[in-house]
């Protein structure tokens, strides 16, 4: 994804002499093409995130439009009140990028899990948040939020992410996309786990489960009619995220169906456990840590989820 | 600079420290003294060096000039009404249910750039500003007022090492150095001295200046750059509660609001001054 980031943004960048790139000091090997083709419109800022944010919002105020760059919550969490009043507040056309959202960084410990970025950020008005799912939907996104007016926040995951959609959807900010239609229960997902979650749902049609497929690569407006449809057409919902279990797309789409009027449907909420993860692991092994999707799935179908509060990683 | 010019200048401090103290005493508001020790620095700003058009707030190329500490939003709100950003009666609806002129400073009055309240954000967005004005070549140049106190900010320090490292010779700080902060003497919460030299270390240009003295001040922020290729720093020595008797440097009246009597007796004592 990171690298159909600087790809789609260096296009952008040549025909648009309004858009720069900041970094705090982190993207080697990945920014330098566009650091070289447009010197005078980007800056490492250093290692410095509050400082990266706060010039950020004086050069957009300045009439541009400024991609920030780092990864997992250095760019977001480090420098979240600056992001509140300088970037929102003002209206200030700041992306804010981070790379690493989940566990891509999961061998280097808990100071780099991204688990929490989409909870926080989603309460601030006015900032629009994407969770793309694949370098398909990556490259759609960053030639969206170009045309965005205001602040925007684009969680990436990492290079190398397989391709999903075959061809290009059609994709626009807070429109869902259904890749994969089903009677029987909904996978919302958001953000790299849709790889994931398309081989569940496939799977699930092995053992007489029809799931339908939702890619919510935007978290914030969310598609509050494509989480209705669903309740009302597969009667079930289970949400995908590489985030916390609180406050992120679960909890969304659990607002959304506790406040409508219209027909309810179980939901179970598939993320990061609300608790520390202090050990070393691959990516694989902490979203395994987080428990079988499709198990999930089977559980909830059959009424037996049930709320588990303690739910720890293994010690 | 002319004596009457002097004259004006010290005018427009006197009148926006009137101005700020009927707000704050209406309001029942804090930071007056803080407000106190930025007046003759504002009035030079907006009287004698901001190139501004209070008819046009939003012209492309006004310089900027951003209010790092926001509590002193009253006597700002104070000289963008003097010089017509606004009519002066709206400072009536400072603090008021449903005023854009809130405690701390905002930008949806007209002629405010930025919105701070929070410390140590002015410095970076300012750095912004000068950065994007030297890479498009435009000529306007970037004024941020901090407060002495606000200095204990570490994002003040990221922007103190980038504006060098950028060669922001359009950028200009002031740091109201009253010596006192919120809830003690800057000597004795953090104290910042050398605070020149720390500047100096930093690679900024740097100059002292007695506050109040308006036309020192407008000399000095005329001269700027004071070293070609560098941010400069203008530390302007000032007294808290400036003006008022029993406000000089008293730390009560950060957060103090006149009374009535108060009021009367600190009306009294800045009209009997030039
Ligand atoms: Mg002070």
């Amino acid at each position: 994804m990171r690298t159909t980031f600087i790809e789609t943004l260096c296009e952008a960048a040549a025909r648009d002499e309004r858009i720069w790139l900041l970094c705090g000091d982190l993207g080697y090997s990945v920014l330098d093409r566009f650091a070289e083709r447009f010197p005078k419109r980007f800056v490492n800022v250093g290692v410095a995130e509050q400082n990266l944010t706060g010039v950020a919002a004086g050069i957009a105020l300045s009439g541009n439009i400024v991609f920030t760059y780092s990864i997992a919550n250095f760019p977001t969490l480090r420098c979240l009140e600056q992001i509140r009043n300088d970037v929102c507040y003002h209206r200030a056309n700041v992306k804010i990028v981070s790379v690493g959202g989940g566990y891509v960084y999961g061998s280097q410990g808990y100071t780099h899990h991204g688990l929490e970025d989409l909870g926080i950020l989603r309460t601030l008005p006015g900032l629009t948040i994407l969770a793309p799912g694949d370098p398909v939907e990556s490259r759609l996104a960053v030639s969206r939020i170009l045309t965005l007016e205001g602040p925007c926040y684009l969680r990436l995951g990492k290079a190398g992410e397989p391709v999903v959609h075959r061809s290009p959807p059609a994709f626009e900010i807070g429109r869902a996309i259904v890749l994969r239609e089903g009677r029987d229960v909904t996978l919302i997902s958001t953000g790299g786990m849709l790889a994931h979650t398309v081989d569940v749902a496939q799977a699930l049609a092995g053992r007489g489960i029809s799931a339908r497929v939702v890619s919510m690569h935007t978290l914030k407006p969310l598609d509050e009619a494509a989480v209705l449809s669903a309740a009302a057409e597969t009667g079930a919902i289970v949400t995908v995220e590489e985030h916390s279990i609180h406050n992120g797309l679960g909890s969304a789409v659990a607002e959304v169906l506790a406040t409508s009027p219209g027909p309810k449907a179980p939901l179970a909420i598939w993320g990061a456990p609300d608790a520390y993860q202090c050990t070393a692991g691959t990516q694989d092994y902490f979203r395994a840590a987080c428990g079988n999707l499709a198990d999930l799935v089977v559980r909830l179908l059959s009424g037996t989820v049930t709320s588990d509060p303690g739910k720890k990683f293994p010690s | 600079m002319t004596v009457e010019h002097q004259a004006e200048l010290a005018a427009l401090a006197k009148a926006i420290r009137l101005d700020t103290l009927t707000m704050v005493h209406r309001a029942k508001a804090s930071h007056v003294g803080s407000c106190f020790s930025t007046a003759e620095i504002l009035a030079v700003l907006y009287g004698d060096v901001l190139r501004v058009d209070p008819k046009n707030p939003r012209w492309a190329d006004r310089d900027r000039f951003i209010l790092s500490k926001g509590h002193a939003a009253a006597i700002v709100y104070a000289v963008l009404a003097e010089r017509g950003f606004f009519p002066r009666r709206d400072l009536t609806e400072y603090c008021v249910d449903g005023s854009s002129l809130t405690g701390h400073l905002s930008h949806h009055v007209p002629g405010v750039e930025i919105s701070t309240g929070s410390l140590g954000h002015g410095l970076p967005i300012g750095c912004g500003m000068a950065l994007a004005a030297k890479r498009a070549g435009r000529p306007y140049r970037v004024f941020v007022l901090l407060s002495d106190g606000e200095l204990d900010e570490g994002s003040n320090w990221e922007a103190i090492l980038f504006a060098p490292q950028h060669r922001l010779d359009n950028l200009v700080a002031i740091v109201d150095y009253n010596k006192i902060q919120a809830f003690g003497m800057v000597q004795e919460v953090l104290d910042l001295a050398p605070l020149a030299d720390k500047f100096r270390a930093f690679r900024w240009g740097v100059r002292e200046v007695d506050g109040h003295d308006v036309s020192a001040l407008s000399e000095l922020v005329h001269q700027a750059p004071f070293e070609a290729g560098r941010p400069s720093v203008l530390i302007a020595h000032t007294v808290k509660g400036k003006g008022v008797s029993f406000m000089e440097n008293q730390l009560a009246w950060h957060a103090k609001s006149p009374n009535a009597e108060q009021l009367a007796q600190a009306i009294r004592e800045l009209e009997e001054k030039p």
